[in-house]
Order: C-alpha cells, then structure tokens, then sequence
C-alpha cells in the first residue's frame, strides 16, 4: 500500500513545522548568500585587475614608441600602435632573441624527456615492488627535496670542472649540467609519479606477471600507458621549471652564444634597460607567451596538479 | 638476517628500477653536499687545488658584517612576505571557494602571474616602480592622493627596497590559492550544515571547521614558503643589478652574497661555509615547523 502526501503528514505531525522552519531559514540564508556573492564578485573582480594591470601595462608599453614610454600622464593605449616593436626584438643583433629561444627549448625538451622517463621508472620501483629498504630510501629521497639549488650550486660547480679537466667530455660552458642531472630523476616528479602509481590497482601488473610479463614489460605496457595524465603533469612542470630557470644557467653558462631567454634578457636590461623599455618589454612578452600558451592549452591537467602536490598532508 | 632468495630477487630488481635515482643522489646530491662540506674548511679559489685550513672561513664568516647584513635581509623579507603570502593567498582561495559563478575565470586570472618566469617579473615591476612619477604605481599614487603625492623611489630609497619586493611577491601567490583551493574544497559539507545547525557564523565556521580541516595545507605552504623565502635570489639580483643589492646594500639577500663570494670574488671554500649556513638554517626552520605542527596541524583519522 502506498501512502498519500496527506497521510505523512498526518502519521508523522513533527517533521512539518520543522520543514517550514527550514525552508524560512533557507530561504533567509539564500538571500544572505546572494548579498554575500554579489559583494565576493566585486571583491574579485577589483583583486583581478590588480593582477591583470602588470601584463596590460607591459603589452602597452612594448606596443609604443620609445618616447611615449616615458609620457606623462601615461597612456594605456599607445598611439600609434607599433606592432614592428616586436620585429626589432626578433631581429636585435644585441638580445639575439631567436637564439636564445632555441637554446632555451633544446634544454628544455633534453629536461623534460630525461626527468619524465627515469621519474616514472624509479616511481615504479617505489610503488610496485616490495623490498626490504624501501620505505628508508623514499624517506630519503623525500627529504632531499627539502635542499635547495644555491646549497650545492658551489659543489655542483666544481664537479662539473673537475670532469671537464678530467675526462675528454666538456661540461662548464655546454648545457650538459642544466640537463644532466634531470636524466637521473627528480624527487618532487618521483613522488608524484609515485603516488599515482599507488592507485592503479595490483591485480593488473599481476595479472601480468602471471602470464610471463617482466617488471619492464609491465612498466612499459602497462603502467606507463595508464598514466598519461600524471606524466602529462610532470612533463608540464618540468617544463616551465627549465623555462623559468635563473639561477642555473647563470652559474653554468658562460659564452653569450648558450645564454637560454632569462640570461639573454637580463644581458639586454643590463646593457639599454634604462633607455629602451618598449623593447624590453616586448622581449618579456614574447619569453612568457609560450608559458601562457601552453598554460591554457593544458589548463585542467595544470590545476589538477598543482592542487595534488598539496595533498600529501 | 639472511634474506631468502625471493626477497634477494625482488631487492635487486628495486634496487634496478631505483637506479638512476640512487645514481644522481649519490653524484647531484650526496656528493655536493659532502664536498661543499670539505671545501667549506679550504681556501679554494677555484684556479688552485684547495687547501685544508681548519674553520677559518667559519671563523671569519662570524665576524664579517655583511654575512649578518644579507642574513638579516633575508629575514626581514621573509618575515614581510611570508605572512603576507600566506593570508592573501588564504583569502583569496576563501574568497573563491563560495561556490560563486565564474570561478574558474577568477581562479585563472590570479594564477597566471605565478607562471611569468622570475627575470619577467623582475622586468616587468622594475618598469612598474620606475622611481618618477612616469611610474605605474607612482601615476596611480598620484592621481588616487589628487596630486598630493607624487609616489616614491620604491626600489631606491633602502627602507622601502624590502617592503617593495615583499609586495610585489603577492602578484605570485596563484599556486599557493590553487594548493589552498584544493584543500577547502575536500572539506565534507556536512561539517558546514552541522556547524550552522549549532548556530556557529561565519568567523567560527572559519576558525573552528574550516582552518583546522585545511591546517595540513597550511603546514605543506608553511614549509614550502620557509624554503623558498631562505633562497630568494634572482627578482633582486636583476631589479638591483647595478647597486649591488640597491642603496646601502637594503636589498642584499644572503643567496646573493653567497653567489658573489663563489663567482664574483672565486673564494669557493668561503661560499660553501655559506652555504652549509643555509642548509643547517633550512633543516632547523623546517623542522621548528614539523615540532610546531604537532599542535597546530590536525590530521583527519589519526
């Protein structure tokens, strides 16, 4: 027998006042968090253009003639528009900007291809075989993330002369020591590849243990083609990272002809920074737009990760 | 105890798939870490072998007024822009978790910045501080004070070098929201229903439900944020090039100092007593964090 709407509420008297209380707070709260959502636009919306200003500012300035850059009142919009600013930078003997994008993406794509692979097969080490010592090494290997580059920078310096005196492989002066390193795996990328592993279930490596399959042959077959969008992640941020990178080419690079973008514009602002700022800052525009490019182009895969390397607790 | 063959086997084979990562730690960190240890009690200039010298370059680190300076720059930045970083990037990840329309539009638009690499920054806001009043924020300050004000020197004038550069950090805050984002939204609802059905508001929600559910996040950013604020090196290096760490040395960062020793002066031995300061300086900060974190970070199931 089905009961009607009517007889509920007849057998069950209580809940109704309760009902109508809440629908009446509900609807108070409803109004309350409408209020509150329209004042939370308009906080974002100001703290938005906050941060918006900056990159408005540098695409207006690298679109003026130089003596606009320094007018007063500033303009916003610059008048003329000098999109040929751009062609200047491109072909500038003194930033030499094409270069040195080229010497930029050859380190970059060298970092991403090493740290991806060797990251995903120590990750499967640490996630998808049982030995004795496991736990102590991901500890270890965790903590050295805790050591930043300016602490072994001086060493790092050194071995790299040092093998270069001493073997017939040059280091210091080539890109090998911006590149090296990476092909040996980096922890932060380890553990996160790590952590993605842990949630492909056992049964299938197993199972494919089980029909003959080696570690490798797993890892390749199986785990790796599972785990696109983890490596897409760290791909992603090994990426920017190399692309971002100051410090790095600053300690090893020493000829102008490997300078990567960074050194390169901060060789250009040293040299005219005072004087030509409309073409330093289409310089700047021209060495983030791959980053924003890129960023939109994988903006889900981007957040994701961002938001899971907070979620180690 | 004797492993059995099994165990053996499937040692081997982690050790095999550890390998590349057991190799570089060994050459890329363990062994720079040690060296840097050994050098840091040589006179080492890169051009001769080092010498063994005892603890001179500690002794004289100790002593010299610049190693204090940088170090002091260091902590007054962090103690500006940590605390800042950490309560802006809160709000701001707040203000965005309240289920409004167009998040993703306003969660994009402040995390772009967090991608322009560090010598674009630098670029871009020591265009921004141009110290006359042709300046961004100079034409803003004059113009919002009605002509009262004509702005500063902000990277020139040594009590607002610091200030300056702290500011400007919060344009980078993104991923730090974005970490913070993450971590409001795996908060159940139902502790929110529960706690308004007890009649809490929204400044208790917040400090009763919502700061302790997310105190793990807060801790990740905390160290995070210690270890990044200790090696700031490339946003001062290029916007205060040309003075050596801007008027008076008000910009010096420690890292900066450390570089200069190792490859403006070649005193090598000296730079990695530095730098041995820096890792110590790290571990014991990070470690005050993880001691303080037992009362402060509260892990669900646990």
């Amino acid at each position: 027998m089905t009961q009607t709407a009517a007889e509920i509420a007849r057998t069950h008297p209580q809940p109704a006042p309760i009902a109508a209380y809440a629908i009446v707070a509900a609807s108070t709260r409803m109004r309350a968090r409408r209020r509150r959502h329209w004042l939370t636009h308009l906080a974002l919306l100001l703290i938005c253009t906050g941060f918006i200003l900056p990159f408005l500012w540098m695409v207006s300035t690298s679109l003026k003639l130089n003596q606009q850059t320094i007018e007063y009142p500033p303009h916003f919009i610059p008048s003329p528009v000098v999109p040929s600013n751009y062609w200047t930078v491109l072909t500038h003997e003194k930033i030499n900007f094409p270069l040195f994008a080229r010497n930029t993406v050859i380190v970059a794509a060298l970092t991403v291809f090493g740290t991806t692979f060797s990251s995903a097969l120590v990750a499967y080490g640490f996630s998808k075989i049982r030995f004795r010592g496991r736990g102590v090494l991901f500890a270890v290997m965790l903590s050295t993330m805790m050591i930043p580059f300016p602490v072994t920078m001086v060493s790092l310096f050194a071995i790299f002369r040092w093998l270069s005196d001493h073997t017939a492989i040059q280091f210091l002066g080539t890109f090998k020591p911006l590149w090296l390193p990476a092909w040996f795996g980096s922890a932060f990328n380890i553990f996160l590849l790590r952590q993605f592993f842990m949630t492909i279930p056992d049964e299938l490596s197993e199972a494919a243990r089980i029909d003959g399959c080696s570690d490798l042959a797993i890892f390749l077959r199986i785990i790796l083609p599972l785990s696109r969008p983890a490596l897409a992640v760290v791909a992603l941020f090994t990426f920017m990272n190399t692309w971002n990178d100051f410090l790095g080419p600053l300690v090893f690079l020493q000829r102008p002809e490997h300078y990567t973008l960074g050194l390169g514009l901060q060789a250009f602002q040293s040299q005219h920074g005072g004087t030509e700022w409309n073409l330093l800052m289409g310089a700047t525009v021209l060495t983030i737009l791959p980053v924003i490019i890129l960023f939109f182009l994988t903006q889900r895969t981007f957040i994701q990760g961002i938001a899971t390397t907070g979620m180690k607790g | 105890m004797p492993l059995s063959r099994h165990e053996s086997a499937s040692l081997a084979k982690g050790l095999l798939f550890l390998s590349p990562w057991l190799l570089g730690f060994a050459a890329f960190t363990a062994l720079p870490i040690l060296l840097s240890l050994y050098f840091s009690f040589c006179d080492y200039s890169l051009l001769q072998p080092p010498v063994y010298i005892g603890a001179a370059n500690y002794r004289e680190l100790f002593r010299d007024p610049l190693f204090y300076h940088s170090l002091g720059v260091t902590a007054q930045y962090s103690l500006m822009a940590l605390p800042a970083g950490m309560l802006v990037s809160l709000g701001l990840a707040l203000l965005l978790n309240q289920g409004i329309a167009a998040q993703t539009v306003y969660r994009s638009i402040i995390f772009l910045p967090s991608l322009v690499p560090a010598v674009a920054t630098a670029l871009l806001w020591l265009w921004i501080y141009t110290p006359d009043r042709t300046g961004l924020l100079n034409y803003f300050i004059t113009e919002l004070s009605l002509h009262t004000s004509n702005g500063a020197a902000w990277l020139v004038k040594p009590h607002l070098i610091l200030p300056s550069l702290a500011f400007m950090s919060l344009w980078g805050v993104g991923q730090t929201v974005v970490i913070y984002l993450a971590g409001l939204q795996d908060v159940p609802r139902e502790l929110f229903e529960a706690a308004e059905i007890d009649g809490a508001t929204g400044i208790r929600r917040l400090w009763h439900v919502t700061l302790p559910m997310i105190s793990p996040v807060i801790f990740f950013n905390l160290v995070m944020s210690i270890i990044g604020t200790l090696q700031v090196f490339t946003i001062p290096y290029i916007m205060l090039d040309v003075t050596g760490g801007g008027t008076d040395r008000a910009g010096y960062f420690f890292v900066m100092y450390l570089y200069d020793n190792a490859f403006t002066y070649l005193r090598m031995g000296y730079a990695n007593a530095m730098a041995w300061v820096l890792l110590l300086l790290i571990l014991s900060l990070t470690a005050l964090a993880f001691w303080s974190s037992k009362r402060w970070v509260y892990y669900q199931g646990r």
